[in-house]
């Protein structure tokens, strides 16, 4: 890790790597669409609505994975103080808060026709916007100081205490008695979905990582430079 | 130890001599309450319907409000340097002036709820009940707040950060809160919501002074 922590090694690798990343997120994203939007069957149940399932359910997976990332990444800055670390944190988070809302808005078009109500404040929907107020909240925070690197310390320290609310989301189906469904994929006996849909559901998730990937290198690529230019401004 | 009551001291006597403070929070807290009935109607059914979640959320408005006065006077006139050099845990100070903040706002905010509720038509069983919640969220509320107050220290435009930092961070005490206040309105037993407060209480006590400390760290560094 420590290797690839050279800032300008970074630069060199990431521009190497993030087309193929992009032209990869590209295919599994438009593959997990046509599968999922044109093959797969509608629901017994659900009818067509279920579709919504295919960027739904990637797009909350998506939301709390970054904000791990964000945290793992700002723990990882405190600890040794790598700069790499503090962009990869910086460079994280509107992407996680972008993947965030569009769970929260898909959430509310599938809850319109399922539920009968866009909105319920039951403990997922409540503790998944607590994750999106979080991730502004960083956002706000790591841009506030005159120092940039006074708000990544004090980003840093706000993403460890927001962690408490990833294990929260996780559980909070089987903690509480919610109107939102519990987990149907990652149960310990065999999963509860069709493979049909199961399928399309798994690309759409591996195109969304994908793409996370290859916006955070471009991110990353973007904050390091614009960090060079004011170095550059800073000698002159 | 003596350091940490020297701490408490301090604080209270600041506040105290400079008594303004303490008494904006607590009229902030009295006239946001006093807005509801204004903006919802003064339906006595209603006002009771809500009387719960607008006390608590009057308690916590209030509290963020004082959050200012918790290390931005410290740092700006140079004694936070001086705290943070002292021989002891960083951790201690911020307990310590998370002590001398609950006492100043909390406890009075604690006090003065039960006649807000009157004015709110809330059920006379629930005033035990709220005061029991509010003596153990009020804590949890300076606690969470620390962590927010020594975050945003040497920012810009703070004091509007601060609320975005440490309102979704509350909200947990607000919902278990307002249960408490709402099982005992109906009869029932406020006790479990009562102890999940607890559980925040014990899980806010040692973890908010650690994180606020490691922030106060580098706000002073």
């Amino acid at each position: 890790m420590h290797w690839f922590a050279n800032p300008a090694r970074f630069m060199r690798i990431a521009e190497t790597v993030q087309p193929w990343i992009a032209g990869l997120a590209v295919l599994c994203i438009a593959a997990g669409l046509y599968y999922g939007l044109v093959i797969s069957p509608a629901d017994y149940q659900q009818g067509e609505t279920v579709r919504i399932m295919y960027v739904h359910v990637p797009a909350a997976w998506m939301s709390l994975f970054i904000y791990t990332i964000l945290a793992l990444a700002s723990g990882v800055f405190l600890i040794w103080r790598h700069p790499l670390a503090d962009i990869a944190a910086r460079a994280a988070a509107p992407i996680g808060a972008a993947f965030t809302a569009m769970a929260l808005i898909t959430g509310a078009l599938w809850g319109q026709p399922m539920w009968g109500t866009w909105w319920v404040w039951d403990a997922r929907l409540t503790s998944v916007l607590i994750l999106f107020f979080l991730y502004l909240g960083y956002m706000a925070l790591v841009n506030a100081f005159d120092e940039p690197e006074h708000g990544a310390r004090a980003g840093a320290i706000l993403a460890l205490v927001g962690v408490i609310n990833v294990p929260i989301i996780k559980f909070s189906v089987d903690w509480w008695n919610t109107l939102h469904q519990p987990a149907s994929l990652t149960r310990l006996d065999a999963s509860a979905i069709d493979p049909a849909m199961l399928v399309p559901l798994l690309l759409m998730a591996a195109g969304f990582k994908l793409y996370f990937l290859a916006v955070l290198v471009i991110r990353m690529r973007t904050l390091l430079t614009a960090r060079r230019i004011r170095a550059l401004h800073m000698v002159e | 130890m003596s350091g940490f009551l020297a701490i408490v001291r301090r604080e209270l006597k600041l506040a105290l001599r400079q008594g303004s403070d303490a008494s904006t929070v607590l009229m902030f807290y009295v006239v946001v309450v006093a807005l509801f009935p204004l903006g919802v109607g003064p339906e006595p059914d209603v006002l009771e319907r809500i009387s719960g979640g607008v006390v608590w959320i009057g308690a916590l408005l209030a509290a963020l409000l004082s959050l200012d006065r918790l290390f931005q006077p410290d740092l700006e006139d140079g004694s936070l340097d001086l705290l943070v050099l002292a021989p002891w845990p960083l951790e201690f100070l911020v307990l310590a002036k998370c002590l001398a903040h609950w006492l100043v706002t909390g406890l009075p905010i604690m006090v003065i709820s039960p006649l807000l509720g009157l004015l709110l038509h809330m059920q006379p069983e629930a005033y035990f009940s709220l005061l029991a919640a509010m003596a153990l969220g009020t804590p949890v509320l300076s606690l969470i707040g620390a962590v927010g107050a020594t975050l945003v220290l040497g920012a810009r435009r703070s004091g509007v950060l601060v609320s975005l930092l440490v309102l979704p961070l509350t909200i947990p005490v607000l919902i278990f809160g307002v249960a408490a206040v709402e099982a005992a309105a109906i009869g029932q037993s406020p006790q479990p919501h009562l102890m999940l407060l607890g559980a925040l209480l014990l899980a806010a006590l040692p973890l908010c002074p650690w994180a606020a400390a490691a922030a106060l760290r580098q706000a002073v560094a």
